[in-house]
C-alpha cells in the first residue's frame, strides 16, 4: 500500500513537471499577452515597453521558464497581474466555492445514481428500467450551460423557488471559517447561513450533477445486471439467503467496482462543468477565476497556477480512487 | 416414501423466437441416503433439470411445469421465501467450477458462515468457529487463516472443497451435484469424488449427481438416470447398467469410455452427430438420426418409457439384445 502511494506521489511530480513546462510555453505562445490586456490598443510603445520590463517578459524566454521553476519549486506562484495580489490568496479564496459545488454534485450524483441504476437494473426490461434509459440518455447529452439556464429561469423566476444566483443572501451576517458555507455554519452554529448557503447549492449542483449522475446510473445497471449473472450469485441463492443480504453483500460490492472508476474519471469533467455552472450562477469561484482570468488579463500567473491545481486534485482524486478499489476488491491488493 | 420425487418435470425457455424444450417431462425418486445420477452429454437438460429442483433457473423467460415433491411438498408451488427457507437448510447443491460459484470480493469464512447464520440462526463468532471446523471435515488444510482468504487465493480443489463445505454445512438431506469435477484436474477429481462419497456416507445425505462422465457413475451411484434431448431414455440400477445398457445411447456412451484393457491402436468408440441432430420427441425417437440401431418403429411417435422387469425403465423400440445368461 504504501509502495504504491509514494510510487504514485512520484508520478504525480513527473506530470506536474511535464504539465508546468507545457502549460509554460502554450500560454505564451498564444496572440497577445497580459500587457495589451491591461493596456488596451491605443497604448504608447513607451508605456509598453516599461510594462513588459516591468514584469519581466523582455527577458529571453528561456530566462523566464528558469525563474517561474524557480519560484515554483520555492513554493512561490508570484503575484496576479490582474490584481498584483500573491496567487497563492487569489486561488485559496476561490477554491472553497468550487470545492463545495464539486462536492455537493459528486454527492448528488453517487447518492442517487447507484440506487437508480440499481433499481433499473432490477426492473430490466420493464416500464422503468426503459424509462431511465431515455432520461438518462437526455441527461447526458443537454449542454450544461442549457440546463443551467434552463433552471434558473424555470425555478428563479415567477415561482422563485430557488435563488437565482450567488453562495449566499447579500447582507446576510455569516463568519468564514473555511470558506465551504454549508460547513461555515454548522461550525459556528449559524444554521440560519448554512441553511441560506445549502439553498443557494441546490441548483448549481443539480445542474452540475446531470451528467456524472446519468453515467453513473447507465454505469450501475449495467454492472448490477452484469453481477446478476455471475454463478456467485447463484451459489448465494442455493444457500438460501434472504433476498437483502444477497443484494447488499453479494450484488451490490461486486457492482460497485467499475462505479467507483467512473466517479474518478468524472473528477476532469466536474471541474470542466465547473466552469460553465459557475459562469450560469454567478458562483465566484475557481471557474469564474479562471475566465476571467484568460478573458480579462491574461493573467499567466494565475492561470498556470489554477492549471496546475486541476491536474493535482484530478490525480489525487484517481488515486484515492485506486486505493478504494483496493479496499473493495481483494485481488487488487496483492499488486 | 422416496425423500425427493420429480413427477413430470419440464422447462421449456421462451426467449425470444420459438420455445425450447430443454426439459420434457422428466420424472425420477431419489430415495433417502440413496445416490442417483443424472447423466447425458452437454445439452440434454441435465442441470437445467436440477436448477428447475433448486428453483434457481431465472422466472423471466423460464416454463417449469410438473411438481418437485420434496416431503411431499411440491417445491414449484412453495412461495419464494419459504424456497429460500430450504435452500441450503434441506437441499445443498455445489456448481461446477468453484472459481466464478465463490464470491470473489468475500472472504471464505464469511462464505461459509452466512449458510450458518441464515438457517441455524448463529451468531456471526459462532458461525466462524463452524465454518473453520467444516472447512478442516473437508480436507482444507490450516483453516483457520483460509478463513480470512479469498478464493483467489486457494487452489482449484480447495475452492471445490469449500465450495462442498458450503453445501454440506447445515447437514441438508440432499445434496445435488452438477458436474462438480469438470473443471478440475484429474487428480483432484479423484480427491474430490472420494471426499464427497465419505461425507454422503458418513451423513446419510442423498446425492444426485449430474455427469457426463459415466467413471463418476460407477464409483459413486446407486442409480443412473440417462437423459438425451430432454427426456429419461433409460434408467437402471448401476450394475445393471455396465453389464447390459439397453439403450442403445447409454450403450454407445459405455462404448466411448477408453479402456485400458481395449489393445493399443484401435479405434475409440464414438457416437456419430451430436445432440443438435435430433428430431422433435412428438415425430418418434429423438436419437434416431444417430442411433445404428434404428428401425421404422423408431419414427412417426413418441418412444414411451417402459418399465423394464429388473426394475428399471427404457425408451426404446430396439433395444441392445441383452446377454443370454450362461
Amino acid at each position: 500500500m504504501l509502495r504504491v502511494v509514494s510510487r504514485r506521489l512520484v508520478q504525480l511530480a513527473i506530470t506536474l513537471f511535464a504539465l508546468m513546462t507545457l502549460v509554460f510555453f502554450w500560454l505564451r505562445s498564444l496572440p497577445g499577452g497580459p500587457v495589451d490586456a491591461l493596456l488596451g490598443e491605443r497604448a504608447t510603445p513607451q508605456t509598453r515597453e516599461l510594462l513588459t520590463k516591468a514584469l519581466g517578459y523582455d527577458q529571453p524566454i528561456w530566462v523566464q521558464y528558469g525563474r517561474f521553476l524557480k519560484n515554483v519549486l520555492t513554493g512561490n506562484f508570484g503575484n496576479s497581474i490582474r490584481t498584483g495580489e500573491p496567487v497563492i490568496d487569489v486561488i485559496s479564496r476561490s477554491f472553497p466555492a468550487t470545492a463545495e459545488l464539486a462536492i455537493a454534485a459528486i454527492i448528488l450524483a453517487v447518492g442517487l445514481g447507484v440506487p437508480l441504476g440499481y433499481v433499473a437494473a432490477r426492473h430490466r426490461g420493464r416500464v422503468l428500467d426503459n424509462a431511465t434509459i431515455i432520461v438518462t440518455l437526455i441527461g447526458i447529452s443537454v449542454p450544461i450551460f442549457f440546463l443551467g439556464y434552463l433552471l434558473k429561469g424555470w425555478l428563479t423566476q415567477g415561482v422563485h423557488l430557488f435563488p437565482p444566483s450567488g453562495r449566499i443572501t447579500t447582507g446576510l451576517d455569516n463568519t468564514e471559517v473555511t470558506g465551504f458555507f454549508v460547513l461555515d455554519g454548522l461550525l459556528t452554529r449559524e444554521f440560519d447561513a448554512s441553511a441560506d448557503a445549502l439553498w443557494h447549492l441546490v441548483l448549481p449542483a443539480v445542474t452540475l450533477a446531470t451528467i456524472p449522475l446519468a453515467i453513473i446510473i447507465r454505469i450501475t445497471r449495467a454492472s448490477v445486471l452484469d453481477v446478476l449473472d455471475e454463478d456467485y450469485i447463484r451459489t448465494a441463492d442455493a444457500k438460501g439467503l434472504r433476498n437483502p443480504t444477497v443484494r447488499r453483500r453479494h450484488v451490490l460490492r461486486n457492482a460497485l467496482l467499475p462505479v467507483v472508476t467512473i466517479i474518478g474519471l468524472q473528477t476532469g469533467a466536474l471541474l470542466a462543468g465547473a466552469v460553465l455552472t459557475e459562469k450560469v450562477y454567478n458562483w465566484g469561484g475557481l471557474g469564474t477565476l479562471i475566465t476571467d482570468s484568460i478573458s480579462g488579463s491574461r493573467d499567466y500567473p494565475v492561470l498556470q497556477a489554477l492549471i496546475l491545481l486541476a491536474a493535482v486534485v484530478f490525480i489525487l482524486v484517481n488515486l484515492v480512487v485506486d486505493l478504494s478499489y483496493a479496499v473493495i476488491d481483494p485481488r487488487v491488493r496483492v499488486r | 416414501m422416496p425423500l425427493l420425487d420429480v413427477r413430470d418435470l419440464s422447462v421449456v425457455f421462451q426467449q425470444g423466437g420459438k420455445p425450447f424444450t430443454a426439459v420434457d417431462g422428466v420424472s425420477f425418486t431419489v430415495e433417502p441416503g440413496q445416490a442417483v445420477g443424472l447423466v447425458g452429454e452437454s445439452g440434454c437438460g441435465k442441470s437445467v433439470t436440477s436448477l428447475a429442483i433448486m428453483g434457481l433457473l431465472p422466472r423471466r423467460g423460464n416454463k417449469v411445469t410438473g411438481e418437485v415433491l420434496f416431503d411431499d411438498t411440491d417445491l414449484l408451488r412453495l412461495r419464494p421465501q419459504d424456497l429460500r427457507d430450504r435452500r441450503g437448510r434441506d437441499i445443498g447443491m455445489i456448481f461446477q467450477d468453484p472459481l466464478s460459484s465463490l464470491n470473489p470480493v468475500i472472504p471464505l469464512g464469511l462464505q461459509v458462515a452466512e449458510v450458518l447464520e441464515r438457517h441455524q440462526g448463529k451468531k456471526r463468532q459462532e458461525a466462524l468457529r463452524e465454518a473453520r471446523k467444516l472447512l478442516d471435515a473437508v480436507g482444507i488444510p490450516d483453516p483457520t487463516r483460509r478463513l480470512k482468504e479469498f478464493p483467489h487465493q486457494l487452489s482449484g480443489g480447495m475452492r471445490q472443497r469449500a465450495l462442498i463445505a458450503i453445501a454440506l454445512a447445515c447437514k441438508p438431506r440432499l445434496l445435488i451435484a452438477d458436474e462438480p469435477t469438470t473443471a478440475l484436474d484429474v487428480t483432484i477429481q479423484a480427491q474430490i469424488l472420494t471426499l464427497l462419497k465419505e461425507l454422503v456416507d458418513e451423513s446419510g445425505t442423498a446425492l444426485i449427481m449430474i455427469t457426463h462422465d459415466l467413471g463418476v457413475v460407477a464409483g459413486l451411484c446407486d442409480t443412473v438416470n440417462v437423459l438425451y434431448a430432454g427426456k429419461v431414455v433409460e434408467r437402471a440400477a448401476r450394475h445393471e447398467l455396465f453389464a447390459a445398457a439397453r439403450h442403445p445411447y447409454t450403450h454407445g456412451l459405455l462404448q466411448s469410455v477408453p479402456r485400458l484393457d481395449a489393445g493399443r491402436g484401435g479405434r475409440l468408440h464414438q457416437i456419430r452427430g451430436s445432440v443438435n441432430d435430433n428430431i422433435p420427441w412428438p415425430d418418434g425417437c429423438a436419437f434416431a438420426p444417430r442411433c445404428d440401431r434404428v428401425i421404422d418403429a423408431c419414427i412417426g411417435e413418441t418412444v414411451p418409457l417402459e418399465p423394464t422387469f429388473r426394475g428399471g425403465a427404457l425408451r426404446c423400440t430396439n433395444p441392445v439384445p441383452q446377454e443370454v445368461p450362461a
